[in-house]
């Protein structure tokens, strides 16, 4: 047995690393946390569905400038039409509605050229309810949009500071949140909206001046927690300056919750807008929100049910699919607390 | 405690001070005058009208007076109704608001609980899905909607319940469910979590583990502990009523706080809406107070004196 075995020089080979092998790998891609959020948020499907609403609603709205310029032209030839699409022959779509028992083509009736049709039909002063209700979303939510804005830069800042400084400071400005919340809002707006009257600034600031307070709680209580936890002190160690650890260490780490304040925040702007342009405070006339639509379409509902359904519908499906969207935005960045 | 009391109601009369200081100034800066048709008066007339109501006086003065009078309860003469005392106007119409608004918080409240253990103990089944959808609607859809849709349905078509007015019972129906819509989503949603939360606790499951009913384990256990921080809605949920209040009154027509608040905005009845803000204000402060205290007394785990969060 002294022969010495003779082995060809590619007897062996090198098995390679195979992934099979590897009890250390990450089988998963690696995601960041906003991938892992946006994940979570896609496999919600309500949320996911509202998210895809909003941004169609937001795209006819922000382009009615230029599909339908005219919403504010009277003419009282044609005022009150029911909606007509031309080919529909569907009561309440064909231009006809009820009058005297009989249904009655109020197109004919009132001499409307063949070639006019108002797909969601006119107001009291001929106006088409259509391009005001595109219109109206657009002043909708610009004012949510824009008061939510405004509540977050005051709200963040306010919260940030009150938890950073603590003490003396931290004590004074809860105490001053204690006061502004236990004033109700609505007073508060309607007040300042008597002295600076009328326009769309104003109503921002009314909204957004409210609201900003529970934004601002929610910083402060996670800006507490931010503040013990070893990358705020390190960087406080190194010399870092406040400034650039609130831009640097906490915003970051507070983007969840300041998101889905906001998402919460936007539907209560819009609807404390339609609320003061309901009542009469709000937007003036000629310019319309859902509000004022509702608000118009009221008093003829009972004859003219069709001019507050309409823009009463728009508001409710922004409003729900804001509220569907806020809690999918939840569950998905924190998913401890889900409903699920 | 006492201490804990004292500095709550220090701070509830520097609150009061407070708006009744600020809603004072922001009126004497408001645009137009209570006068209707000041083209038409004299300069003397309109002098004798200011000096009847002491807009004559110099700022600082009216101030003064105002502040000493809503101390003792009174906040002037109303602009709109001659002659009639804004308290009086205010104790007058106070009645139906506040029938409607408690009305309108016990139903909500209590169908919010209902819903909102039930869909939590069927947690992800159909029951739940559909309370989840009622809710999320009761949320979304305005006052106003609500309220005209009732109104329109249920009081002129099916002819149901009295449209509008006031008088007896069922003429606060349409309008005491109009307002439960918001504290009923709110409950409703709030409960479900937090009994979510309970129902995943330890004694729960040893509860189960004794063989409790389930029956028991929701009622003697779940239920009770996932109430008590309910207790810290009401505020938020009162500020919805009274929001609630003033285009729901206006709607049905009820002789209340809200509709008379709607009305002195449109005229600038100064001391009306001065009187009705402070009243929503104190109301408002009150109930936090009690329902801070309260929660202390059912929940031991809070320590009311060192109440920093």
């Amino acid at each position: 047995m002294d022969e010495k075995i003779k082995l060809p020089e590619d007897a062996f080979q090198p098995v390679g690393k195979d992934d099979k092998l590897d009890d250390e790998k990450i089988a998963a891609p690696s995601r960041t946390f906003l991938q892992d959020a946006w994940h979570r948020l896609k496999e919600n499907k309500a949320a996911f569905i509202s998210m895809w609403i909003l941004i169609i609603i937001a795209l006819f709205a922000f382009t009615s400038p230029i599909t339908a310029p005219n919403p504010n032209s009277a003419n009282p030839d044609y005022a009150n039409l029911p909606p007509k699409i031309p080919g529909v022959n569907i009561n309440g779509f064909n231009g006809t509605s009820i009058q005297g028992g009989q249904r009655v083509d109020q197109y004919k009736a009132n001499n409307v050229p063949e070639s006019k049709h108002f797909i969601l039909g006119t107001d009291y002063l001929g106006r088409s309810l259509g391009q005001r209700i595109l219109h109206g979303t657009m002043i909708s939510l610009l004012i949510g949009l824009f008061a939510t804005l405004i509540d977050l830069l005051i709200g963040v800042g306010y919260g940030i500071i009150s938890a950073w400084k603590g003490g003396v400071v931290d004590l004074v400005m809860q105490r001053i949140i204690e006061i502004m919340q236990s004033i109700p809002n609505i007073v508060i707006m309607v007040l300042l909206l008597l002295v600076i009257k009328g326009g769309i600034l104003p109503i921002i600031l009314a909204i957004a001046i409210n609201e900003w307070t529970t934004m601002a709680r929610l910083t402060r209580a996670q800006t507490l927690q931010l503040k013990s936890q070893e990358y705020v002190l390190a960087a406080q160690t190194l010399g870092e300056s406040s400034g650039k650890i609130a831009m640097k260490h906490l915003l970051p780490n507070l983007s969840s919750v300041i998101i889905i304040q906001t998402m919460f925040t936007i539907p209560a702007a819009i609807f404390f807008e339609a609320f003061l342009s309901y009542i009469g405070i709000g937007i003036q006339a000629p310019i319309a929100s859902l509000g004022t639509l509702i608000n118009d379409g009221q008093r003829n509902f009972q004859f003219l049910p069709f001019q507050m359904w309409y823009p009463a519908i728009v508001l409710a499906i922004i409003m729900i699919a804001f509220n569907i969207l806020a809690d999918g935005l939840r569950d998905a960045f924190d998913p401890r607390t889900s409903r699920h | 405690m006492v201490k804990y009391l004292a500095r709550r109601i220090f701070y509830l009369i520097l609150t009061m001070f407070l708006i009744a200081s600020v809603t004072f100034f922001l009126m004497k800066l408001m645009p137009g005058t209570p006068l209707n048709n000041q083209a038409k008066l004299t300069a003397s007339q309109i002098h004798t009208i200011y000096q009847q109501y002491g807009l004559d006086k110099p700022l600082w003065q009216q101030y003064v007076t105002y502040i000493v009078n809503a101390v003792q309860g009174n906040f002037g003469t109303s602009f709109q109704f001659s002659n009639q005392a804004v308290s009086y106007l205010i104790g007058s119409r106070i009645g139906p608001s506040a029938i409607i608004g408690a009305q309108g918080m016990i139903l909500g409240v209590i169908l919010g609980i209902c819903t909102g253990s039930l869909s939590a103990i069927r947690k992800n089944t159909w029951v739940d899905g559909t309370a989840n959808i009622i809710s999320i609607l009761g949320l979304s859809i305005p006052s106003f909607v609500f309220a005209i849709l009732l109104q329109y349905y249920f009081g002129l078509k099916l002819q149901l319940f009295p449209v509008a007015g006031w008088g007896g019972f069922a003429s606060t129906i349409l309008p005491t469910i109009a307002l439960a819509a918001s504290p009923f989503a709110t409950t409703s949603r709030f409960v479900r979590t937090e009994m979510v939360d309970v129902m995943g606790s330890d004694y729960i499951e040893l509860a189960r583990a004794k063989g409790l009913s389930r029956f028991g384990i929701v009622f003697h256990h779940a239920l009770r502990n996932s109430l008590i921080p309910l207790v810290t809605v009401i505020g938020p949920l009162a500020v919805g009523i009274m929001t609630g209040s003033m285009v729901v009154e206006n709607i049905f027509s009820i002789p209340g706080i809200g509709e008379q608040f709607v009305k002195s905005i449109l005229v600038n009845d100064y001391p009306t809406i001065m009187g009705v803000t402070l009243l929503y204000s104190g109301l408002l402060c009150l109930v936090l107070l009690i329902t801070d205290i309260v929660y202390g007394i059912i929940d031991p785990r809070i320590r009311l004196s060192g109440k920093g969060e």
